[in-house]
């Protein structure tokens, strides 16, 4: 259990909102750390402070104790942040597979071979085919990306974040909108992806977060209400008074 | 964007091979034309690596384009005498190609319509450096020596009569040069990232592209390969002034890039010629040239969404 991935005391304000204060939080290899809380609460502002999107305005952010705080997202996502996006967001006219070689080519690829055929360069075609394997797509890896039906898209943004070779992944409601099957399959291959990543989940499946999930963090109006074990949190009376409190 | 397949490009180099022969069957005039036409080729094929290739629209294309131009008067004064066309190709190309990196790097901090915006200002600047100050010659333009086909000694002293059949060679030389360089430069990793940036920027620098170099690079690129074909108009016409700098010019490159097609790299070439043939067709019918070329091109645009590389593929 490697400390990867360390925020402490983040904080990001738009204009009067408060969308993120002073939250702090650790990742480790090997865990699948859930963030829940109501619509607007801030969850997907951290995940853009953690991969670079948005530049906090206080806080800093530590990739193995090495201080990444405001470095844009393309440096931290070669030094091993992958992340996913709540909204689609693929190369949507490409083809699948021409996707994540894509998503593989920046990190695998140095910048002085960026001159060579992209069909003799091996490594990011394997990358890709071992992320689009991994998530299960491989077998519409020649479809056009924007032909996928959304639970398959939504497992592209998965794929594109693997192909990074990263070793943090934020995951930002990979499961919306999917339906019971999918849902069930995905979260079995985010138990997978914990083995060997350090895995920040946002969810709003309770049950799925406490089928899947190590730890937890609950955050509501951009702070940290309550944090800790996915029973702990289930039975937190605080919690479940928030969300009531904003009827989810 | 669709590269087109062996066969397609075998017939590319037929129809060249057609052009190329053209002295044995057309008159000067129509060498003349033809040269034209393969400049505007260079030209809006430059601009169809920004376009087509990154999603980059920019006005500030044919600054480079006649920077490329003047390099040939600038480097003949420099020196005294005409140098060698080897000596003006590779001024233009370094001058067009440092001033679109110095352009780029500041532009490319903006997007969308502020970066169409910044390349405007930025092309402009260039069209009253020349405009305005006595350096080429002033707002009137400047006729000027061609300089000397050959290095050192191999020098070919080419007649007036046989002048157009060169150019025509050398214009044809350098489109077809440029257009298979470009061919295979899009088919490498930095092609294809290029392609993904115009299908999706923000992904790609997500998934840990340096988006804002690859750009640069690109941008830099189409620079020198705009002073590149400036530099041949320069050569062709023995004549530049600073409209060959203006904005409008940028314009009319891409509406050739548009009339052929965003989708292929051959595309803009055939847009070219297209261009070419209707501003001579109109110009001997009316004088209200530019109304006839407008109607004619939205018309196209209209029905071919895919421009005229769409028509054999639908
Ligand atoms: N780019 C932005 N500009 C202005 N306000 C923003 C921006 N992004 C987020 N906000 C605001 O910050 C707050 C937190 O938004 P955020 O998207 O992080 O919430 P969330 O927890 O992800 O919600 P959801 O569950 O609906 O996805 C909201 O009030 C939102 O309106
Ligand atoms: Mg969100």
């Amino acid at each position: 259990m490697t400390l990867v991935l360390e925020a402490v005391r983040l904080s990001r304000r738009f204009g009067g909102v408060r969308a993120v204060s002073d939250v702090s939080l650790a990742l480790h290899r090997g865990t699948l750390h859930a963030v829940i809380g109501p619509n607007g609460a801030g969850k997907s502002t951290l995940v853009n402070l953690l991969s670079g999107e948005l530049a906090p305005d206080a806080g800093s952010i530590l990739v193995d104790g090495i201080d990444v705080t405001g470095w844009a997202n393309w440096r931290l996502a070669r030094a091993g942040i992958g992340r996913s996006f709540q909204r689609t967001n693929v190369m949507a006219g490409m083809t699948v597979l021409e996707n994540v070689r894509l998503a593989a080519q920046a990190v695998l690829v140095p910048g002085r071979r960026l001159l060579r055929p992209a069909a003799r360069e091996a490594a990011p075609l394997r990358a890709a085919r071992a992320a689009l394997l991994r998530v299960g797509l491989e077998e519409v890896a020649d479809l056009v990306a924007a032909t996928l039906s959304h639970g398959q898209q939504r497992l592209l943004e998965i794929a594109l974040a693997l192909a990074v070779q990263p070793r943090v992944l934020l995951l930002d409601e990979p499961l919306a909108g999917m339906g019971a099957e999918e849902s069930e399959r995905l979260a079995a291959l985010l138990r997978d992806l914990a083995r060997d990543h350090a895995v920040l989940l946002i969810e709003h499946d309770m049950d799925v977060v406490f089928s899947v999930a190590d730890s937890v963090t609950v955050m509501v109006d951009g702070r940290v209400l309550e944090r800790g074990a996915p029973d702990w949190i289930r039975d937190s009376v605080a919690v479940r008074d928030a969300y009531l409190g904003h009827d989810v | 964007m669709v590269l087109a397949s062996l066969r397609l490009n075998l017939f590319f180099l037929m129809l060249a091979g057609l052009l190329a022969a053209a002295p044995l069957y057309a008159q000067p005039y129509y060498l003349e034309l033809a040269s034209t036409a393969l400049v505007a080729a260079m030209f809006a094929l430059s601009l169809q690596l920004l376009v087509g290739g990154a999603g980059l629209v920019s006005l500030a294309h044919a600054a480079f384009f006649g920077l490329g131009a003047y390099a040939v008067p600038l480097m003949t004064r420099f020196l005294g005498a005409p140098p060698s066309i080897l000596v003006t190709l590779t001024a233009a190309g370094m001058l067009a190609g440092g001033a679109a990196l110095g352009v780029g790097a500041l532009a490319l901090r903006t997007r969308g319509f502020f970066f169409l915006m910044s390349t405007l200002a930025f092309g402009q600047l260039f069209y009253f450096v020349f405009h305005d100050s006595p350096l080429g010659g002033g707002s009137d333009g400047l006729f000027i020596q061609r300089p000397v086909f050959g290095v050192g000694s191999l020098v070919f002293q080419v007649s007036r009569a046989d002048r157009p059949a060169v150019l025509l060679a050398l214009n044809l030389g350098l489109l077809a040069l440029m257009y298979a360089g470009l061919h295979a430069l899009m088919r490498t990793l930095f092609g294809r990232a290029l392609l993904g940036i115009k299908a999706n920027e923000h992904r790609m620098a997500a998934t840990g592209h340096d988006v804002r170099a690859l750009k640069l690079a690109a941008f830099a690129l189409a620079g020198l390969l705009a002073g590149v074909a400036g530099h041949m108009a320069a050569v062709t016409d023995a004549f530049v002034n600073p409209d060959l700098l203006g904005w409008h010019r940028s314009a009319s490159a891409l509406l050739m890039v548009l009339l052929g097609g965003i989708g292929t790299l051959y595309g803009p070439i055939l847009g070219a010629f297209a261009f070419t043939a209707l501003a001579e067709a109109s110009q001997s019918i009316t004088e209200r040239q530019g109304l006839v070329e407008g109607v004619v091109v939205l018309a196209v645009v209209l029905a071919l969404p895919r421009g005229l590389a769409g028509l054999g593929r639908r």
